[in-house]
């Protein structure tokens, strides 16, 4: 779930509700297969015959954990039932506004692993109280059976490490983003799809193809880079060229996103993947801090890129083009600058950005799944919004901005509540300075 | 493969009450975008509120029915209000995000296991009908003829349905022929000439934003009395969709919404049930039945695109007066 | 339209609008506008500086100033478009600042815009009838009965009608204003501001963009609008539609106002002429551009050369020195 992982059980149950909701989104697309009734998939006992119901998942550090035996008991049931490969499960009972029993066996779980909370002597045993919802979820998030007392100052700092890794790989995909923006007007929703693009291309050569991952990731920006192009030139260019508003743009950017998202859960299916050594367990560091060797090299790989991309701008005559088209389109053509060159440049840069950023979450999440770029667009829309919409290197201020809001709003707030954060940061900051951190006001008139 | 049954599916849900709520949410959309020119990408949140407000107020607060309809569109008036004063005097793209961010926490906050008691959270919200269907005085049995036989329950969600449709694009109707729309389009081509004429602009924008927001409610409202709420229906896509429903029939037009959205349902009906066929009789080789599933999706995005490069206007809409401009 | 032609008729000045000597923010017989201590930053940049400014009631004024002068920045001020560090200015007696733009035009003091705000998809006969104040259909609740609104609204659709005919428009009332020419639009904007019944009317650049044909009948509206009683202020770059039509000019360089006085003294003041009036003074761009004939030409300046000059090669440079929008 994240690039920094430790064994804090003070926090832990937090970020596997977030796993959770993940879990819940999944299950909530799937109910979303336009409307139809909510399809379950847990595996379910007696929910046709009675009309309440008693729910969960089981997961162990946000891998869910199937066959694991529970037992439901209470209001003359006493209902055995066992995950399904979702960590999922699910039992009917026959009375609301009740309390029942649920029961984890733990001679179930993976040798070695005990479901394991402070205080609690039988933590395997939840009581649950069936509320008049007709709904009551019990959950079993666990971690390994060993545990370290960690202080506060280490878990904040822990946050903020995960916060900047989170915000580089997110400062990745949102200065394409917001030099799209700044250099054409799009609002480009279709963004989220080139970062899950990126990773799916990743996933197919390291995982299909067989190539190894420092081959196949550099494969996978580069197409992403075409990607990038090949929209450009089919879609973008033409639209420019019958001046089409930027509002219609971005209607039609939505479409792209949803044609795009669904065309890749045509060929990869609804599951998440593991890229290679995704799960590779993390090496203590400092304090609480621990990393994976990949979590490392991520984040080199993401300010590496970002100073490359920094000094582009700074420096190449096209990037300084790119800044002058940002400030003054109109302008910028009439100094004899070759805008559609730039932009189909800017489209290329962006892409491959987009890229590199979606095989960085595929790590960071773990996992990569059909539509993991529409998790972050919204995450993206509000770092450009944060920084000052198309200045670049405000979308990255705003990107780490938002990287820290995430990680480390969770120390105060339920971690599922985690991506709404830097939401409510978003809409307050914009009352207050509407031009975002580093944008300037307009004139009117 | 049974062509009879595919068709008969898909016309029946001509008057389906998710084709109803999608009809009333386009609806509001069509007052927030096409008459006011408010970028609302949050029209999915508005729905939410309606649907929770609904559910909630019978379960947790054991009210009647038809207060938890009020308490549904209440909630959403609310949320336009709250959503409206500090945003309305920002820019337009700068609503688009707020809009879609705020529906998103809305989301999140309704999934997140802190208020499981009252939301439900991951597994949302049941068992509220059954004082709705007692108020049913339609005697138990099947009605209708050819693909529209429902039973009593069906017929009673989708009656409420048609009048809440009948009574909000009469509203809407009256309203954007009268001089209180010409100021709202007014605003949508250029509000600083509005202003300048001495209008509140602002209050038009609150009242639009309230206005279609609580029609979008009331679609929440509806497809809530016909099955169960839960917080993955009201995802980004929903707006997406409701958008491409609106654009459809035309966004700056009253019939439109209505149109766009029975076409809407009834072409996604129609593909899902022919393609899946199509595959397990063999026409289509290369594809399994449920990759056949999501072609519709991938058909939807692509008819989204062509539908606002080519015929913006929508079906209904005027050639000239096409809602984009700026 | 006015045919091109038609020289402009001579109707007379105001004069005796000014108490003392015509110097900046100099205080007048009858004020409607008064403005004290108003200033605007944008940045580190100060836009307006205005100690003191008081407009003549009934009377047309122009405000000039190169490009950056403040003047647009000023006109946004003063009508609740934009919002000062600091100042206060009345209207007719009342104070508005801080008053929302909304609030002012009702008051009775509207105004137009630089670029030109036609609403495009709505139809001419639309825009006017959206001038009109005071209108029970726009409420929301009575707006659902049409009982309520539809006597007052035919009485605006004829106001509107009489209005449109007095400015030409009156066959396009059923066409998209998105269908108008600049020109067009410039009057559309001018005639919809109108419908409100203003008492002061503030027009930003009405000549700007306006086919030199329709510019006759553009300033034949304006001094209409003096006889009607209402008061003008409107900016404008073209010296001589300034010279011809303004009663009193007010002169801003960096969002000071440097100078005041009736158009034939304000534009012999030697400051004044350094600081705006640049190369092109000695000519009179209505003969230039073949709309007055030259014995009709300004005597201040040189006919011949007028004559003589290529009208397309001074624009050009104009816009160059103006640089792009």
């Amino acid at each position: 779930m994240s690039l920094v992982r430790s064994a804090t059980p003070a926090h832990h149950p937090r970020r596997r509700r977030l796993a959770g909701a993940f879990v819940a989104v999944l299950a909530g697309l799937i109910g979303l297969q336009l409307l139809v009734p909510f399809a379950a998939h847990a595996d379910e006992v007696d929910t046709d015959k009675y009309p309440y119901r008693v729910s969960g998942n089981v997961q162990l550090d946000n891998v869910p954990l199937a066959d694991v035996e529970l037992n439901v008991k209470g209001n003359g049931i006493d209902t055995d039932v066992e995950t399904d490969e979702n960590g999922q499960w699910a039992v009917g009972v026959p009375e609301k506004n009740a309390d029942y029993t649920v029961t984890l066996n733990e001679d179930t779980l993976p040798e070695g692993i005990a479901v394991v909370e402070e205080g609690n002597e039988t933590p395997n045993i939840k009581e649950v109280t069936v509320g008049p919802g007709g709904r009551v979820t019990a959950n079993y998030f666990i971690g390994e059976g060993t545990r370290n007392v960690t202080s506060f100052f280490d878990v904040v700092i822990e946050r903020i490490v995960n916060g900047l890794s989170f915000g580089l790989m997110l400062a990745l995909a949102a200065i394409g983003l917001s030099l799209v923006f700044g250099t054409t007007g799009i609002s480009n929703f279709a963004h989220a799809e080139m970062v899950t693009f990126g990773a799916i291309t990743a996933y197919f050569f390291a995982n299909l193809v067989g190539w190894p991952i420092w081959v196949a990731i550099p494969v996978a920006v580069a197409l992403s880079a075409a990607l990038g192009f090949g929209l450009d030139v089919t879609v973008w260019r033409p639209l420019r060229r019958r001046r089409v508003g930027v509002v219609q743009l971005m209607i039609v950017s939505i479409g792209l996103s949803l044609a795009l998202r669904y065309l890749f859960q045509f060929f990869i299916g609804g599951n998440t993947q593991q890229l290679p050594g995704a799960t590779e367990l993390p090496i203590d560091l400092f304090g609480s801090v621990s990393m994976t060797v990949i979590d490392m090299v991520s984040i080199v790989i993401s300010i590496v890129a970002l100073l490359g991309f920094a000094a582009w701008l700074l420096f190449t005559r096209i990037g300084k083009a790119t800044r002058a088209i940002s400030d003054n389109p109109s302008l910028a053509a009439a100094s004899g600058i070759d805008v559609d060159g730039v932009v189909r440049i800017v489209w290329i840069i962006a892409g491959g950005l987009a890229g590199l950023s979606g095989v960085l979450a595929a790590y960071y999440r773990p996992g990569l799944k059909w539509d993991m770029g529409s998790e972050f667009l919204l995450l993206l829309f509000a770092a450009v919004t944060l920084g000052g919409l198309g200045t670049a290197f405000g979308a990255a201020v705003g990107a780490i901005v938002i990287g820290l809001v995430v990680e480390v709003s969770t120390l105060w707030i339920p971690a599922d509540l985690r991506f709404a954060a830097p939401l409510v940061v978003l809409i307050i900051i914009l009352l207050f300075r509407p031009q975002g951190i580093l944008g300037r006001r307009e004139r009117i008139g | 493969m049974d062509w009879l049954q595919i068709l008969q599916n898909s016309a029946s849900t001509i008057i389906a009450p998710a084709t109803i709520a999608y009809a009333l949410a386009a609806l509001g959309l069509a007052v927030h975008f096409g008459y006011a020119g408010l970028l609302n990408m949050g029209i999915a949140g508005f729905m939410a509120l309606g649907a929770y407000g609904y559910a909630i107020t019978i379960l947790t607060f054991g009210l009647p029915w038809y207060v938890g309809v009020l308490v549904g569109i209440v909630a959403a008036l609310i949320f336009a209000l709250i959503l409206g004063i500090p945003t309305l005097r920002l820019r337009g793209d700068y609503l688009a995000i707020v809009t879609i961010a705020a529906a998103e926490v809305l989301r999140l906050l309704f999934l997140t296991s802190a208020f499981d008691e009252v939301t439900g959270s991951a597994d949302g919200l049941s068992g509220y009908h059954t004082e709705f269907r007692a108020a049913n005085p339609i005697p138990a049995g099947s009605y209708g003829f050819g693909p529209w036989v429902y039973n009593e329950i069906g017929w009673w969600v989708r009656i409420l349905g048609f009048i809440a449709l009948v009574l909000a694009a009469l509203v809407v109707y009256r309203l954007v022929n009268s001089p209180w729309g010409r100021v709202l389009k007014g605003i949508r081509e250029d509000e600083d000439a509005v202003r300048s004429l001495g209008k509140n602009v602002f209050g038009y924008k609150l009242q639009a934003l309230m206005l279609g927001g609580g029609i979008a409610a009331l679609g929440g409202i509806i497809y809530a009395m016909d099955r169960n709420v839960n917080s993955g229906v009201y995802v980004t896509s929903l707006t997406f969709f409701v958008y491409t429903a609106l654009l459809l029939g035309g966004a700056a037009t009253v019939f439109g919404p209505l149109l766009g959205s029975v076409i809407f349902w009834v072409l996604q009906a129609f593909l899902s049930n022919l393609l899946p066929a199509l595959v397990s009789s063999g026409v289509l080789p290369f594809m399994t039945t449920i990759q056949a599933s999501t072609v519709r999706f991938i058909l939807t995005g692509i008819a989204l695109m062509l539908l606002v490069i080519f015929r913006p206007q929508g079906i209904l809409g005027n050639k000239k007066e096409l809602t984009f401009v700026k | 339209m006015s045919s091109d032609s038609s020289p402009l008729v001579a109707r007379a000045k105001s004069t005796g609008l000014h108490i003392g000597d015509a110097v900046p923010g100099v205080a007048k017989t009858d004020p409607i506008l008064i403005a004290d201590g108003v200033r605007r930053t944008f940045g580190g940049l100060t836009a307006v500086d205005v100690d003191h400014l008081e407009i003549p009631k009934g009377a047309i004024t122009a405000l000039i100033g190169p490009n950056g002068a403040g003047k647009t920045t000023l006109f946004n001020l003063l009508t609740g478009f934009d919002k000062p560090d600091q100042g206060t200015w009345t209207f007719s007696g009342t104070s508005i600042s801080g008053v929302p733009a909304f609030k002012v035009a009702r008051l009775g003091q509207v105004r137009t815009f630089q670029l030109t705000k036609a609403l495009g998809l709505l139809t001419v006969l639309d825009n006017m009838k959206l001038g009109a104040k005071g209108q029970r259909g726009e409420g929301f609740f009575s707006a659902l009965f049409p009982a309520l609104w539809r006597k007052q609204d035919t009485e605006i659709e004829e106001r509107a009608l009489v209005l449109l005919e007095k400015f030409k428009l009156d066959t396009k009332k059923d066409d998209y204003a998105a269908s108008l020419s600049g020109g067009q639009r410039k009057l559309l904007e001018m005639a919809r501001a109108l419908m409100s019944q203003p008492s002061l009317v503030m027009l930003d650049e009405p000549m700007a963009g306006v086919n030199p044909a329709l510019t006759q009948s553009l300033l034949e509206h304006i001094l209409d609008l003096k006889d009607l009683g209402m008061t003008v202020l409107f900016v404008e770059h073209d010296m001589h539609v300034v010279r011809h039509i303004a009663d009193w000019v007010v002169v801003m360089a960096e969002g000071k106002i440097v100078a005041e006085g009736d158009p034939t003294t304000v534009m012999k003041n030697p400051a004044v002429v350094d600081a705006y009036l640049g190369a092109h003074q000695e000519l009179d761009l209505g003969v230039v551009t073949g709309r007055y004939h030259p014995d009709e030409a300004d005597p201040t300046t040189d006919a011949k050369a007028s004559v003589s000059a290529d009208a397309e090669a001074i624009a050009a440079a104009g816009a160059e020195e103006e640089g792009a929008p």
